[in-house]
């Protein structure tokens, strides 16, 4: 593989993890509509998961773009799906309906803490806190990217998500700070998301090659600045930071847990039963 | 005591103001529910400006808004039916002044 090959693959890569984060925590946020707490709290977090799937869309049409611009060889060795192998062997260009209906899970690069469950109001909080302190320390680097349109929606997408970060730190502040009950119960939601952080800020290989191209983001510096926003949030809302250091990992090599293949099977069932169908 | 534990439960009420563009009033928008005034402002912003509607909003608890009696309606507003001399409409305005 020459060099500059590798780096347009890379790059394509990088796109998609951004692109499968958002998706994929857009779709968790989503199974909330219709069952929030309270009417007012359930439109407000129907309308970030909306946030979350529209900058998905605005990355996998990028991503579909690389995509269409390599050679066959290149595309071939890209993903294992099967119903994608065909429209590449067929010759056909991908769209952003096709990268985020016809993928497998071995193609998805979304980190393992989006995928996790819902369960209760207080783990949703917590995903989505801990989620929200990287992604708006992430966007706000990716605005520098060299890559013009990495660098725009970026700059689109940090609006919505410094009004997330301040949502979810609410959520966290409030049930924290609030009865005993929703204390403990915020503090075990934190505990039990924790091993799935250290994830964000690692360093993939297309994040690596990304940051030398002067594309992407250095995710160790936005680790310190993660450390800082979530222990700050933390303290305000008498609760404590886990000790835990022993970090799961592996959703941006494409390894999964359990739950995204229910994901998966959900978003993707209608386009995967009837090929093509609208709405 | 049921009472109390019910109320103890339920999110105060709140009424949302929003001005739709810079120079215009704050208009009545609706209510809603929220356990404090930042959740208030939030809960307005997520449930009435989702569609542009506005640039700024107000929220005020609905306990703090003191409304007329609808029983009193006759003494308050009918008096004013038969005084059509208080609209400014019997002057003679010079044609230099228009949109008035």
């Amino acid at each position: 593989m020459t060099n500059s090959k590798n780096m347009s693959i890379q790059k394509l890569l990088y796109t998609l993890q951004i692109a499968d984060n958002a998706l994929i925590l857009g779709h968790r946020i989503s199974e909330w509509c219709g069952h929030g707490p309270v009417l007012e709290q359930d439109i407000a977090i129907t309308n970030t998961a909306l946030d979350h799937l529209g900058q998905a869309r605005s990355l996998y049409q990028y991503a579909a773009t690389q995509f269409n611009a390599l050679n066959q060889e290149e595309k071939k060795g890209l993903f294992v799906s099967s119903a994608l192998q065909s429209l590449i062997a067929q010759g056909k260009l991908l769209d952003e309906d096709d990268l985020a209906y016809l993928r497998d899970g071995w193609d998805f690069r979304n980190v393992w803490l989006v995928e996790q469950p819902n369960k209760d109001w207080a783990y949703t909080v917590a995903r989505s806190f801990l989620y929200d302190c990287f992604n708006y320390f992430f966007y706000t680097e990716l605005r520098n990217s060299k890559d013009e349109t990495l660098a725009a929606i970026a700059e689109k997408s940090l609006k919505e998500v410094t009004y997330h970060i301040r949502w979810s730190s609410e959520w966290v502040i409030r049930l924290g700070d609030g009865t005993e009950e929703s204390h403990k119960r915020m503090q075990q939601a934190i505990n039990d998301r924790w091993a799935y952080t250290g994830e964000l800020v690692k360093m993939s290989e297309a994040d690596t090659a990304m940051l030398a191209e002067g594309v992407g983001v250095d995710l160790n510096a936005i680790a310190s600045q993660w450390q800082e926003r979530v222990a700050s949030v933390i303290e305000e809302a008498t609760l404590t930071i886990p000790q835990d250091t022993w970090m799961q990992e592996g959703g941006k090599e494409g390894r999964h847990t359990e739950h995204l293949g229910y994901i998966l099977a959900e978003l993707q069932f209608m386009q995967r039963a009837y090929p093509n169908m609208e709405w | 005591m049921s009472q109390q534990t019910v109320n103890k439960a339920e999110w105060p009420l709140w009424e949302v103001f929003i001005r739709s563009k810079a120079g215009l009033d704050h208009k009545h928008a609706g209510s809603l529910h929220a356990a404090d005034a930042q959740m208030a402002m939030e809960n307005a912003r997520d449930v009435y400006t989702r569609r542009m509607e506005g640039v700024s909003i107000w929220v005020v608890e609905s306990k703090y808004v003191h409304a007329s009696d609808p029983g009193e309606a006759d003494s308050m507003y009918e008096p004013a039916n038969d005084k059509i001399y208080r609209h400014p409409t019997f002057y003679d305005l010079p044609d230099e002044l228009k949109h008035m």
